[in-house]
């Protein structure tokens, strides 16, 4: 380094910056965190309803869930680690005896909430308790921009249980809630009636992906979105950068221009999920033993598990594209979705399902569906029964 | 909140950072918002911030070099328009 | 730190005491702030 090269005194009002030639920031988080930016915590699996897709075959609560005493000292360890935001839900986290009580606490010890429910349990005096709160955001389940469609994934009633709890946080000026849709083929053409439905309320609305998770998978092949309506949703969604999808839909990337995000499978790296149990996930979307990280209830609780378990860590190194290597387009949609690949029978070093370019498609017929993995099920007796359509 | 690099800044109150390999995660818990600071030289400027009467007498404390200074700053204004740094 | 890094345009790499005509130096920009939103990460519903 020679002293020409620097001027004598700083003169950075006379410098020009040229563009910024940097690795993404990605790659950094595919590599993982001593910490979860955020989590997905399903606090029961006992639910009042009983959608036909449930991403953890919710229904009936289980006896070895974890007490309020467990569920403190996880909430503890999260504030150890500095984990900002979580996000809260089940089954229907609120039909838990404790369920503000653990709320409060978490905003307490500096974790941040987002709670996702089906609105059954916000009338007009929750909505202002609500209101009140600082730290948290609520998140209400829909599946339809009406009763017929709605009702038919989510069961007779659901469409106005969800729209009164609107209306109740509405009035109570609770600002930002969220509306949730998991997309299929029969709500995709409401988008524009979801949108309106959220500014109604001032609302944020949320769009994300069907995957054929829990009960999801016995309705995934009639219920998951057509070709065309992948890219009808995509170019929606590259048009309103207001609309919020969680990432879900990084593997519509390959179709062009990324959608905001980091577009990349967060599980075990960013994210995991911790089961009414205690147990250990590397997403919501992979409730099988397959993706089971450890326990909380193991010595070293949940910090262990996220910078130990063998699974994590596996999933931390760099994943090669497989059988994606001479596409194009892995670097744009990483091979698409461990989940989606996991419960349709398909290799996980292969392509997505629902790869844009269509190499996923073969595989999905040529697999055995009667031999594709199952997750745990939580259902009741009598979930709703699928009919499809007439 | 326009960026004035004649004022003294300092985080704000509700930012938490969180220290990282590559530098920081900053997370505002008022209005939600994330932001991932890439330089460990950042997370230190940003923590004595307040400590100056400028930022570029932050910079210059901070042993950062000159031809650093317009990435730094720019860093600094997007941080400030995201109501993670206020001007004191 | 890193000379190789730096694109010298228009400053002649004269000695500190010959008066500079062009102050005007090219410098790669570093992009040090990133924000996501905290719903942007795959994996949370």
């Amino acid at each position: 380094m020679t002293d020409l090269q620097i001027p004598p005194t700083p003169a950075p009002d006379n410098m020009v910056l040229s563009p910024v030639k940097q690795s993404g920031l990605g790659d950094q988080m595919k590599a993982g965190l001593d910490a979860p930016i955020c989590l997905t915590w399903e606090l029961t699996y006992a639910c009042n309803l009983q959608c036909v897709h449930c991403l953890s075959s919710s229904g009936r609560r289980d006896p070895r869930e974890l007490s309020t005493a467990e569920a403190e000292a996880v909430i503890d360890e999260l504030e150890r680690m500095q984990v900002f935001y979580i996000n809260i839900g089940g089954g229907e986290p609120t039909i838990r005896p404790d369920f503000w009580h653990l709320v409060q606490y978490a905003v307490d010890h500096g974790v941040g909430v987002k709670f996702s429910t089906n609105g059954s349990q916000i009338d007009a005096a929750v909505a202002e308790k609500l209101a009140g709160m600082d730290y948290v955001d609520v998140q209400i389940s829909i599946d339809g921009a009406d009763a017929a469609t709605n009702d038919e994934v989510r069961g007779e009633g659901s469409f106005a249980t969800a729209v009164q709890a609107m209306e109740h946080l509405h009035d109570a000026g609770f600002g930002e809630f969220k509306i949730s849709v998991v997309m299929t083929r029969h709500n995709i053409p409401q988008v524009d009636e979801f949108k309106a439905m959220a500014d109604q309320y001032g609302a944020q609305l949320r769009l994300t992906r069907f995957r054929p998770s829990g009960r999801g998978a016995d309705s995934w092949h009639e219920l998951h979105p057509t070709d065309q309506q992948q890219r009808d949703l995509y170019h929606w969604l590259l048009n309103r950068p207001d609309v919020l999808t969680g990432d879900s839909f990084f593997h519509l990337s390959a179709l062009g221009e990324a959608l905001p995000g980091l577009n990349l499978c967060g599980a075990g790296r960013v994210v995991c999920l911790i089961d009414p149990l205690g147990d250990v996930y590397a997403c919501p979307f992979v409730l099988h033993d397959e993706f089971l990280a450890g326990s909380v209830r193991d010595e070293g609780g949940f910090q262990k598990v996220w910078q130990e378990s063998d699974l994590f860590l596996e999933l931390r190194e760099p994943q090669s594209a497989g059988a994606c290597a001479s596409c194009g387009h892995f670097d744009a949609c990483q091979g698409g979705c461990m989940a989606a690949k996991f419960f349709t029978g398909i290799p996980l070093d292969g392509p997505d399902p629902e790869c844009v370019l269509g190499h996923g498609e073969a595989l999905v017929e040529a697999a055995d569906q009667a031999l594709r993995p199952v997750g745990q099920d939580h259902s009741r007796p009598t979930p709703v029964k699928f009919l499809g359509r007439k | 909140m326009d960026f004035d690099a004649s004022r003294p800044y300092r985080l704000h109150e509700r930012v938490a950072l969180r220290p990282e390999p590559f530098g920081a995660l900053a997370y505002h818990y008022g209005n939600r918002r994330l932001n991932f600071l890439r330089a460990p030289e950042l997370v230190t400027l940003v923590e004595t911030l307040a400590d100056h009467d400028t930022p570029r007498a932050a910079f210059d404390a901070a042993g950062i070099e000159s031809r650093r200074w317009p990435s730094f700053e720019k860093a600094l204004a997007s941080l400030a328009a995201s109501d993670f740094l206020v001007a004191t | 730190m890193e000379p190789t890094d730096i694109q010298d345009q228009g400053t002649s790499a004269e000695a500190p005491d010959t008066p500079v005509v062009d102050t005007t130096e090219l410098v790669e920009e570093e992009l040090l702030v990133e924000e996501i939103s905290i719903d942007g990460m795959c994996g949370v519903y």
